[in-house]
């Protein structure tokens, strides 16, 4: 296990870089701490892959150094590095029995058969697959293939972290939950530095301790599933993390009261903001109260979700989707009023301090 | 998987039946025909039954035939399906080398059969060509027309150099379909360059490979243009492959009888070897 | 209507889809779900006229058409990879099929356009597919089988390949652009999640069967069998085998709850019950609530609500909690089961009720 520090860390594929937008990776700066779980959340192209292979080993960056436990290991290959990698799509070596494909990377460094064959079925009997250890790999499902590409990636003990790029994507929900829970317990048992990449909020959010939210090759947000879902620091983080997403409406600011159309809405707080071009209030659906009072709304559609309803309602113009419970029944004559603790004030896409909230 | 049954679809393969029975069904059935009679000329012909068959399967002339021609095809595939995935492994993968190594590669190919094998008897000749003067002029004792071994070392280097890139770029097509995931992973394992090339190269290449294997064999075993330009077959009947001999008998000697015989025989032999590598191919690809 | 009539597909000795029949109005929207290898993409191939049923006839507004090549079915097909004519512009890619239909220049620009404005693709008519981001490719493969005016729909899995936040949107969109085309529309998909969000009807599949076939809601709320509950369950059901005995369903450690009225005319004997995760609370949701003693073993949280996995006996249940809840590994907690939302399945897995509902 070890302490990954990313230090100035820049990336771009063309050879020759002018602009920030030749960046796939504009100035990454940051420690991880030995034994964490970190997911890098964001949309394709955000540059999160880009990191992941630059700590792999697999992309060497254009600017700034890696360091493994105080070792700079900008220029070690992915094998010195001691890495372990799942991969999207299922890498299975077709030709070889399930049972070979778990001891491969454990019989490449010389490990003592014994030893081999005690840690394979392990995690054959994790990844539930241990009536296959003899089949060849070829004829498998997608699923079972990348269960395979997983259990390799686990299957050494003393790697300094194992890094997953998107391993769920091909896994059917059910097995999701399985497999996911499955590796939070791993990481709680044996306290491996994992590093999850995703674009899938859930499994971000579920699996990880600290989330590095990424846009556009940037880091806009490293913080615990909770601060980030309270406080999200940009706009970006609150549309991508929640389902549905923050509901961020434009308004005028005046001391601690914001005009939204006609409606006023009291801020927890006064911030100065007269330098900032945009202003926008940001409010998670969970934090909507649809009722009697407040401002009136007209209701555009209900989605009901099974669990909960979604409620898209129309404020002046701005559309608003807050969330109802099962069983709760849409008032008539329906009108919304923000619960103050869910209230954020965001200028040019970033989050303002008011004072007296916490975060 | 079974598709939606549609009779009129017979109707798009009728020109395509005619087209295989004039081109290949009528004349075959004429050699069928010339293969079980026998004439003296004037277009008088008697009924020889099974005894040409006989005559050329107890011939030892053509045993002599059929083992050098086997011999050859074993030897090429030898080299040329090793030295293609050689080749192909280390083709680059992407930049301008790739439409350069790709146009090198297929030069040899676009060479008209005969073409190759005239240009192979002109760079051999001791007198002006410029291998046979090298060697010469290092004293190796090399003359395709007069010593076999030169002979059948000039033809073999001749179909390598011809029929290697065919090799090269079905492995190639293969190579480049292996996602790059599989390399990074493999590196990740700590995979050695010799496990690369056996659990994911060789597996991917494997179903191009059978094709590779497949043509060369059939195509060198009907092998004829170029030993013919080159040697004539010769020295005495050291480079005399079957097709060669075969034209030899049908009209060198005008033994219609026999030469039908044994285009029929070479034409079973050829089915059947066929057969057979395609066969065992499959088994070992289903088995795995 | 397309009508499905005890159809079935055999390949090998494996059989795909067996004895199922099915009848899909027209504007309707169906949605197939069910784990992979569950007989979705076999039964929209034969719908298709891709594949021939073993046996079974496909009937459509009262014609056979079993045998009838895909071509003369006015069908259209979205599959899970985006698939578009790579030289052609995104306008050429949708005008394709009507091009294919020879309809005249002026029909088919009007048509090409609406469909565009549909999909929120008039800006990008110009450009070539592969210049386009994941969601506008599929957008742009939607709009090519929604402009044909195609009787009948099929979508496999369209959304598989997109990142979490663009499923989001288009699948909030796609129900109204189904609305507005009035075709057959048949949506697969593992996810229930979607199915609920598109709403429309469910066909629970399993094994190559269908196990219901009703109302989205309806099928999620009262599900026919158990294998329905778990296919639509995201997170997973929760269940537990218990001994029935009168009004009461007996548990280890002297535990009882009540039997919902519906199942208690039912004999006495063993049952499964199953309920949602939202059902498992940490404090009673109601008076008739009943506490039990589970072992954590391991906490997800999202940021608004928490996901612990538990332990009961040899159960393995996950509740969602609303709320940031960390417990230790290995803790055990008293958690609510709420009787009001049991479902109760006897020894072959039917659901137990008095009168079963008709979908």
């Amino acid at each position: 296990m070890a302490k990954i520090e990313l230090e100035h860390i820049k990336h771009s594929y063309l050879p020759n870089p002018v602009k920030d937008a030749d960046l796939a990776l504009k100035e990454v700066h940051h420690s991880w701490s030995d034994g964490g779980a970190y997911a890098l959340l964001g949309p394709s192209g955000c540059g999160k892959t880009t990191l992941l292979n630059i700590i792999s080993g697999l992309i060497r960056p254009s600017h700034g150094r890696i360091v493994f436990d105080g070792t700079d290991v900008t220029d070690l290959s992915t094998q010195e590095r001691n890495i372990a990698q799942v991969f999207q799509f299922p890498v299975v070596y077709d030709t070889m029995t399930v049972y070979d494909n778990l001891a491969f990377p454990l019989r490449n460094r010389g490990v003592p058969q014994a030893e081999v064959d005690r840690a394979v079925r392990d995690i054959l009997e994790m990844i539930d697959l241990a009536d296959w250890s003899g089949r060849r790999a070829r004829g498998l499902t997608a699923d079972q293939k990348q269960k395979i590409s997983l259990g390799r990636g686990l299957v050494r003990a003393d790697v300094n972290a194992i890094l997953f790029d998107e391993p769920l994507t091909v896994i059917d929900p059910h097995m999701k939950w399985v497999l996911r829970s499955q590796l939070k317990q791993l990481h709680h048992k044996f306290g491996f530095t994992m590093v999850y990449v995703t674009h899938d909020q859930t499994e971000a959010l579920t699996f990880a301790d600290k989330v590095v939210v990424m846009y556009e090759g940037e880091i806009v947000q490293i913080g615990t599933p909770e601060e980030l879902f309270e406080r999200p620091s940009h706009t970006f983080v609150g549309y991508f993390i929640g389902s549905p997403g923050m509901n961020v409406m434009p308004v005028k600011v005046e001391g601690a009261k914001a005009h939204l159309g006609s409606a006023v809405i009291d801020l927890p707080g006064a911030a100065d903001t007269s330098r900032s071009r945009r202003l926008e209030l940001g409010v998670r659906p969970e934090y909507v109260r649809l009722g009697r009072q407040g401002h009136p709304v007209h209701i555009r559609k209900v989605e009901d979700i099974g669990r909960h309803k979604i409620v898209r309602a129309d404020l002046g113009g701005m559309e608003v989707a807050a969330i109802l419970g099962e069983h709760d029944e849409l008032p008539t004559d329906a009108h919304v009023s923000f619960d103050p603790a869910g209230i954020n004030l965001y200028a040019d896409s970033w989050r303002v301090d008011l004072g007296g909230q916490n975060g | 998987m079974d598709k939606t049954w549609n009779n009129k679809a017979w109707f798009l393969v009728l020109p395509v039946l005619l087209l295989v029975g004039f081109s290949a069904v009528i004349p075959l059935m004429t050699v069928v025909n010339y293969s079980v009679q026998d004439t003296f000329g004037n277009n008088v012909f008697f009924w020889a039954g099974l005894s040409w068959f006989e005559q050329v399967l107890n011939s030892s002339r053509f045993h002599d035939a059929l083992v050098r021609n086997l011999v050859f095809s074993l030897t090429i595939l030898a080299i040329e399906i090793p030295l293609g995935i050689f080749i192909a492994l280390n083709m680059p993968r992407k930049g301008w080398g790739v439409p350069v190594c790709l146009v090198l590669m297929a030069l040899p190919l676009l060479i008209p059969w005969n073409v190759v094998g005239t240009i192979w008897q002109v760079f051999g000749r001791v007198d002006i060509g410029l291998l046979g003067r090298t060697l010469a002029a290092m004293g190796i004792d090399y003359n395709y027309a007069t010593n076999p071994v030169a002979a059948w070392v000039t033809v073999v280097v001749m179909d390598v150099w011809h029929w290697t890139s065919l090799v090269v770029l079905l492995c190639y097509a293969g190579l480049v379909s292996i996602p790059d995931a599989y390399y990074q992973a493999a590196k990740i394992d700590g995979a050695s360059r010799w496990s690369v090339f056996r659990y994911i190269q060789l597996p991917k290449m494997h179903r191009v490979l059978l094709i590779a294997v497949l043509l060369r064999f059939m195509d060198s075993f009907m092998i004829y243009t170029e030993p013919f330009v080159v040697t004539g077959g010769g020295p005495g009947s050291t480079t005399t492959f079957l097709s060669i001999d075969l034209v030899k008998m049908a009209i060198g000697q005008f033994d219609l009888g026999p030469a039908a015989a044994m285009s029929i025989i070479y034409f079973l032999i050829i089915l059947l070897l066929s057969w057979i590598f395609y066969t065992v191919m499959t088994n070992y690809d289903a088995r795995r | 209507m397309l009508e499905l009539r005890n159809v079935s597909k055999i390949m090998g000795n494996e059989t795909h889809v067996s004895d199922v029949t099915l009848a899909l109005e027209h504007g309707s929207l169906n949605v197939l779900l069910g784990p992979t290898l569950s007989g979705k993409t076999t039964l929209m191939r034969i719908m298709a006229g891709l594949e021939r049923p073993t046996h079974g006839q496909v009937v459509f507004d009262g014609k056979d058409v079993t045998g009838v090549s895909p071509q003369k079915r006015n069908v259209a097909m979205v599959h899970q990879q985006f698939i578009n004519y790579p030289a052609m512009s995104v306008y050429e890619n949708i005008a394709s099929p009507l091009r294919l239909a020879r309809l005249d220049k002026a029909t088919i620009d009007t048509r090409v356009r609406k469909a565009a404005e549909l999909m929120k693709l008039t800006p990008m008519l110009d450009r070539l597919p592969l210049n386009l981001s994941g969601g506008q490719q599929q957008r742009t493969a939607l709009a090519r089988a929604i402009v044909k005016d195609a009787a009948v729909v099929l979508l496999d899995e369209p959304l598989a390949n997109l990142d979490y936040k663009l499923r989001e949107e288009l699948r909030a969109e796609l129900p109204r652009i189904f609305a507005e085309a009035g075709s057959i529309f048949v949506y697969a998909t593992t996810e229930p999640s979607e199915a609920l969000l598109l709403g429309g009807n469910t066909v629970a599949l399993s094994e190559g069967r269908i196990t219901q076939f009703g109302r989205t809601i309806e099928v999620f709320r009262r599900p026919d069998d158990l294998k329905t509950a778990q296919t639509f369950a995201d997170p997973p059901l929760n269940t537990l085998a218990v001994e029935k005995r009168d009004t009461r369903f007996l548990l280890d450690g002297g535990v009882a709850i009540p039997v919902p009225d519906e199942a208690r005319s039912a004999p006495d004997g063993t049952y499964t019950i199953g309920f949602q995760p939202h059902h498992l609370s940490l404090s009673p949701a109601n008076p008739d609530a009943v506490g039990v003693e589970a072992k954590v073993t391991i906490t997800e949280i999202t940021g608004s609500e928490s996901f612990v996995h538990l332990a009961y006996g040899g159960f393995p249940w996950v509740m969602l909690a609303h709320g940031i809840h960390h417990f230790d590994v290995g803790a055990t907690i008293t958690v609510f089961i709420d009787p009001r939302h049991l479902l109760v399945f006897d020894s072959d897995g039917r659901a137990v009720r008095r009168t079963p509902l008709a979908a």
